[in-house]
């Protein structure tokens, strides 16, 4: 055992070869074997919706916190959807503290284009008077612990956080012209699709689901594809790396419409079960 | 040198806009490029491989830097993300093992954005990364498609088409088995439409890579 662990360390590529050649992992998944997801919505009581979500090691909290704001003016029926990805220094060594790196970034612009362009809540559901005032949803997503695949962790949790708000009713004084909120009465928000993502890494040719950041190291390419209830493609993510075909592609693309359909089943069951309460 | 082509056909979809391009107009970097694509200009400097910052080194293979520019203001999140795509693809093709613990900094500076810009970048980047004559195991482009609401693709849109379009869809592909390098996606679309969106993009590659033939084919004949 003692060996195996110096050859990891040493020739981490030839030893995760090794058992690539046996169509298995060094953690004992099959090469298109996701890990285990588990969900918990509304772990945060101060939020207006949250969500926290494991796979396998990955960790991710979100949190929607809804505020008050006066609507774009260039477009006076719409509220607004802020999201943003956090990966502080605890999550991973490979984080550094300070202002958000190169990818946070690049998760929080990934699922502000996946919100924009899977139009999960329609961004006129979110005005309240036209012109005067619109809900804010502040999407937080925090990574408490990085292992790899943070894209899909993210999805998921926005998903089930989104499916967990309850806004309250809000009235306009006529009088005074001021808002009035009652907390008493709450609404979920309508949610038009569900974009749920699968991410893949490219191994000398070799398609491998659910990738652990070690994976994630090693690998020569990563695809990430969104889809919704209909099949429908929300996002073909590809950010460079070796290249890939149509028909693996294709491939890919089939098993996220699986991945979807388990990721929808856990959803709803919790969804049920928490209103079952 | 500059080289110019007037129209390019590609089978029976509509033509790609008029493609411009310089190469070697700036006397600091080590390659540069201009590169107009109908009405949108960018330009390229590419550095390297020089020294990098102890924190950055890589033992075993260079370190790419990439750097977008805006038009107007400083880089944002969206940049960050784009800089990241353009970032991982050079990472593909250059062979960075070649030039270990050294940094490769790629600038890019938008000149002008009137429609498929990420595919101007892509495609300003390779002219810059040959002018720079880094060794690299293939060559790329970018293309862009735009999907209007009848399922009709028109192959680099300009800005107004591309706010109308449906699903605006950008690929960067390979030049030695014409696959897919990059991919970023906007707006839905269904598995049939990306298919044909990539085969599109996979014809219009040729007429680019027949332009990149063209143009240093032109350069290096004068001497």
């Amino acid at each position: 055992m003692a060996a195996a662990g110096g050859f990891r360390t040493v020739e981490p590529l030839e030893y995760y070869r090794r058992f690539l050649k046996e169509n298995c992992r060094p953690d004992g998944r099959e090469l298109g074997e996701f890990r285990t997801t588990t969900v918990n919505v509304g772990s945060i009581t101060t939020a207006d919706g949250s969500a926290l979500v494991k796979l396998g090691n990955t960790t991710v909290i979100c949190g929607i916190k809804a505020e008050f704001a006066v609507p774009p003016v260039d477009s006076s029926n719409k509220g607004y959807i802020v999201p943003n990805v956090d990966l502080p220094l605890l999550c991973s060594s490979r984080f550094r503290p300070g202002p958000p790196g190169e990818e946070a970034q690049a998760a929080s612009q990934f699922m502000a284009d996946v919100i924009e362009n899977s139009q999960v809540v329609m961004k006129e559901d979110l005005c309240i008077v036209d012109g005067k005032l619109a809900w804010v949803l502040y999407c937080d997503m925090i990574c408490l612990d990085y292992d790899g695949n943070l894209l899909d962790a993210c999805m998921c949790a926005f998903l089930a956080a989104l499916k967990n708000v309850q806004l309250p009713a809000v009235s306009i004084n006529e009088e005074t012209g001021l808002a009035e909120v009652n907390l008493k009465e709450k609404t979920p928000l309508t949610i038009r699709k569900e974009p749920v993502a699968a991410s893949f890494i490219l191994f000398d040719s070799l398609l491998i689901v659910d990738p652990t950041a070690e994976e994630e190291d090693l690998a020569t390419g990563t695809v990430t594809i969104v889809t919704d209830e209909e099949g429908k493609l929300c996002a073909v993510h590809k950010p460079g790396g070796s290249t890939l075909t149509g028909a693996k592609l294709q491939d890919c693309i089939s098993r996220a419409v699986t991945r979807h359909k388990e990721v929808k089943k856990l959803l709803d069951k919790l969804i049920k079960s928490k209103k079952a309460k | 040198m500059e080289t110019e082509q007037k129209r390019f056909d590609s089978g029976d979809l509509p033509a790609l806009r008029r493609i411009l391009c310089e190469q070697g107009l700036l006397s600091r970097p080590d390659g540069s490029a201009s590169w107009i694509q109908g009405d949108t200009s960018v330009l390229v400097g590419i550095y390297g491989p020089t020294e990098v910052k102890v924190s950055k080194e890589i033992y075993d293979k260079a370190t790419f830097e990439v750097l977008l520019k805006p038009k107007i203001g400083l880089p944002g999140v969206y940049e960050r993300s784009r800089e990241q795509m353009i970032k991982k693809t050079c990472e593909a093709v250059v062979l960075g093992t070649l030039h270990p613990r050294s940094s490769i900094t790629i600038v890019i500076q938008v000149v002008t954005d009137a429609g498929s810009l990420l595919s101007s970048c892509l495609n300003a980047t390779c002219m810059g990364l040959v002018d720079a004559g880094l060794p690299m195991n293939s060559l790329f482009c970018g293309v862009t498609c735009a999907l209007d609401a009848d399922g009709n693709i028109t192959l680099d849109p300009a800005m107004k088409q591309e706010k109308e379009a449906r699903a605006v869809l950008t690929f960067a592909i390979d030049s030695a088995e014409k696959k897919i390098l990059m991919s970023n996606t906007k707006g839905s679309c269904s598995v049939e439409e990306l298919q044909q969106c990539i085969a599109a993009s996979q014809r219009a590659a040729d007429t680019i890579f027949q332009f990149y033939r063209d143009s240093a084919h032109r350069k290096y004949s004068k001497w």
